[in-house]
């Protein structure tokens, strides 16, 4: 049963990672007792499990997600909600009214118009029906402040780091609130622009070193070194 | 095609452009060349330089023409009106609709298109310049732009040309040796699973002739092949230096 | 192809099954064809016409000729011109409308066996070098699609052409002049289409329409009067082995020889 790569090296499309009684895992499929990758990445072997971590890939709905996305369509009873994956999702009228909603009163473009920024859960999704929002927590609905951070999806639990260490870091050292959608979209709140800013750098920094180690210690010099430039922040 | 007097071959064996018969053209690759794109590459073989770009996978409209269990792969092939010696009218030719169609089926073997029901996933190729054997520079750079946006692939297509020229079977065809040589076999294959995805002919070849070329095509394949790899990785060399 | 031709599910098994048995649902050999019948000159205003029955597939040739300008690199030869028409009265799935990928794919590999195999001597076509030539339109027109169009068109286009019949003609001070009487196109070689479909990694010669439904890819290759192969063309969204390409070639030069040898060519 041998494997053709050491861990966490790069792989592309069709690269043979293991022949024999391994599991393909993510981004890997199986053929003729070979595993294969199918996506640009970097292989990790665990146990008889081979999986690739894919360094180029787009945001697949799961139920539960918490996704971030721009209302792109206002129907007759909700609204179209472009959340950056293959398939468009749906924000029902009532869903937001919290009561059943009336076409002849009702007017959704003073709740949601086209162009704005919602927070929500993916409440279902399968591979014949496009999902469905809810934002019946706290803390969902629609965004009416902060500025927004696009990154690659398969990056966000980087950003999150071990236990959530990385991002309560960059919240307590740059005093902002932020939401982070599993659809790789980010929405940070800060005290100033300033604060958002640095945020907004410690994040992109993140992306770009996402597979290094070491990461969450050199992302907090990096914003203290940033924060003494600007001299001091009030956080 | 037609008979031209012009020595295709010299005394010593060696083509127009001086390469020896199984020898490629200089080949360049880079990926991730577009920013607006999902995934792009970009690819000079000789004298072709060619871009390739994938936007998706996204909803697909008219919603009538999505299907139910699978992705919709599309594609366009085109030629840039200043690709050529003569000005090319910028309207789709027939020859455009053709390569559209074999380029498609030669690269939907290699994706996964069941994962990802009625989407769809659009691959443009524009042809700047061209200097022979288009299509089978087009699919080399295709599927690098597919991997580049992160679509699950079964392998990389490679894609190489063969053909025969004044009674030489030779590899990777350039514009004057396809335009005046005796036949041409465009092939594209994909290395782990061993199969022939694009095949076609023109020219007069006999049936031992024709399997000699298909072969010298597949290992100009096979060249080819190691080289997109290289330029997927070169993409990401970055990450891996820092992390070791 | 559309929903609307979905193959019944169960059919496909069966299908798929017989063929990884050597049979088929038609009771035919993996390598036989169906039945050709060959009608000539059923149109009487085209200089060439032809029908062709493969099985119950139907396709129609008309060969029209005009005088026009010879390509500025072949400024010696007559031109060719293959078009191919799906009409919407020959399947659910033809659409009305401008050709679409799958007419123009039909199209130029007919147009590419003719022309390669050299079948037409197009420098006897040519009037004024450089200046006038004649024109050979072939229009095809599948009348009833029932499975390798390929075939039955390149059948359909080689009957017409050996069926067409150029007016007599002199020139006067660069005119064309029509003199009475009719000679025969020079056709000289007769390139045969043998199409194939893979189903359950086995090849199978002249798909029908259900067998083209289930097939994973089709490969046609075109031979001439020597057994030298003029055209090759894959389609569909999958693939052949080497192996299989090769196979294909032994079986298509034969398939070719027995039916150039029933027409007569």
């Amino acid at each position: 049963m041998p494997t053709f790569f050491e861990r966490r090296q790069l792989v592309v499309p069709g690269d043979l990672l293991a022949e024999g009684d391994y599991v393909a895992g993510e981004n890997t499929f199986k053929s003729n007792n070979k595993i294969y990758a199918s996506r640009i990445g970097l292989v990790e072997y665990e146990d008889n499990k081979v999986n690739v971590v894919a360094l180029r890939a787009f945001y697949i709905p799961r139920v539960g997600d918490t996704v971030i996305g721009t209302v792109v369509e206002v129907g007759f009873n909700g609204w179209v909600v472009d959340i950056n994956a293959p398939y468009l999702a749906l924000l029902r009228a009532s869903e937001v009214l919290n009561r059943s909603f009336k076409p002849q009163k009702d007017d959704l473009t003073q709740v949601l118009d086209v162009g704005d920024l919602v927070v929500a859960k993916i409440a279902s999704y399968d591979r014949t029906h496009n999902p469905q929002l809810s934002v019946d927590e706290p803390g969902l609905g629609k965004i009416t402040r902060g500025q927004i951070v696009k990154i690659t999806p398969t990056k966000i639990p980087r950003v999150i780091g071990k236990k959530g260490s990385m991002i309560s870091m960059i919240k307590q050292e740059t005093g902002c609130h932020i939401i982070l959608g599993q659809n790789g979209i980010i929405l940070i709140t800060g005290k100033s622009p300033e604060d958002e800013e640095l945020a907004i750098m410690a994040i992109h920094k993140i992306e770009e070193e996402a597979h290094t180690t070491g990461l969450t210690d050199r992302i907090l010099q990096l914003i203290r070194k940033e924060k003494e430039k600007k001299g001091g922040l009030k956080t | 095609m037609s008979q031209k007097t012009e020595k295709l071959i010299d005394k010593k064996g060696l083509r127009i452009d001086g390469r020896k018969p199984d020898e490629l053209r200089p080949i360049k690759i880079e990926v991730g060349v577009l920013s607006n794109a999902d995934g792009s590459a970009y690819i000079e073989q000789g004298k072709n330089k060619i871009l390739a770009a994938v936007y998706g996978p996204k909803e697909l409209h008219p919603k009538h023409l999505a299907l139910p269990d699978r992705m919709v792969l599309r594609c366009r092939y085109h030629m840039a009106p200043f690709s050529v010696q003569e000005r090319k009218s910028p309207a789709p030719s027939r020859r455009e609709i053709e390569l559209s169609k074999v380029i498609r089926e030669a690269i939907e073997p290699a994706v996964f298109v069941e994962y990802y029901p009625r989407t769809a996933v659009d691959i443009f190729i524009e042809v700047l310049q061209a200097d022979g054997s288009t299509r089978c520079t087009s699919i080399t750079a295709a599927s690098l732009a597919l991997a580049d946006a992160g679509i699950p692939m079964r392998d990389l297509v490679a894609a190489c040309s063969a053909g025969k020229v004044e009674d030489m079977i030779v590899l990777d065809l350039n514009d004057v040796e396809d335009k005046v040589g005796t036949a041409d076999v465009p092939v594209a294959y994909m290395p782990n699973l061993g199969v022939i995805t694009l095949l076609q002919m023109d020219g007069i070849l006999t049936s031992e002739e024709f399997e000699k070329a298909v072969n010298l095509a597949i290992e100009g394949c096979m060249k080819i092949y190691a080289m997109q790899r290289e330029a997927l990785k070169a993409k990401y060399v970055s990450v891996k230096e820092v992390e070791e | 192809m559309t929903a609307a031709t979905t193959v019944v599910r169960v059919k496909q098994k069966q299908i798929a099954q017989l063929i990884a048995k050597g049979k088929r649902l038609d009771g035919r050999g993996l390598t036989d064809y169906r039945e050709i019948k060959i009608e000539q000159g059923i149109i009487e205003r085209a200089e060439g016409s032809a029908k062709v029955l493969l099985g119950k597939t139907e396709v129609m040739v008309g060969v029209k000729i005009e005088t026009g300008e010879p390509f500025p690199d072949t400024p010696n030869e007559g031109v060719l011109t293959v078009n191919a028409e799906l009409v919407p009265l020959a399947s659910p799935t033809f659409e009305p409308g401008p050709p679409d990928e799958n007419s123009i794919e039909l199209a130029r590999v007919v147009d590419r066996g003719i022309r390669e195999s050299k079948a037409i001597d197009l420098e006897k076509l040519c009037i004024t070098p450089g200046k006038k030539v004649f024109v050979i339109f072939v229009d095809i027109y599948v009348l009833n699609h029932d499975g390798n169009l390929i075939d039955a068109s390149a059948l359909a286009a080689m009957t017409a052409l050996l069926n067409t019949k150029m007016f007599n003609y002199e020139v006067e001070n660069g005119e064309v002049k029509i003199k009475p009487g009719y000679t025969p196109l020079p056709v000289r070689r007769h390139p045969v289409a043998v199409t194939f479909a893979k189903i359950n990694d086995r090849l199978v010669v002249d798909p029908w329409l259900e067998e083209e439904q289930i097939m994973d890819a089709r490969l046609t290759i075109t031979t001439d009067d020597d057994g030298n192969i003029c055209a090759v063309q894959k389609g569909g969204s999958g693939c052949f082995t080497p192996k299989q390409v090769f196979e294909a070639v032994q079986i298509a030069k034969e398939k070719a020889a027995e039916i150039r040898k029933k027409l007569g060519w």
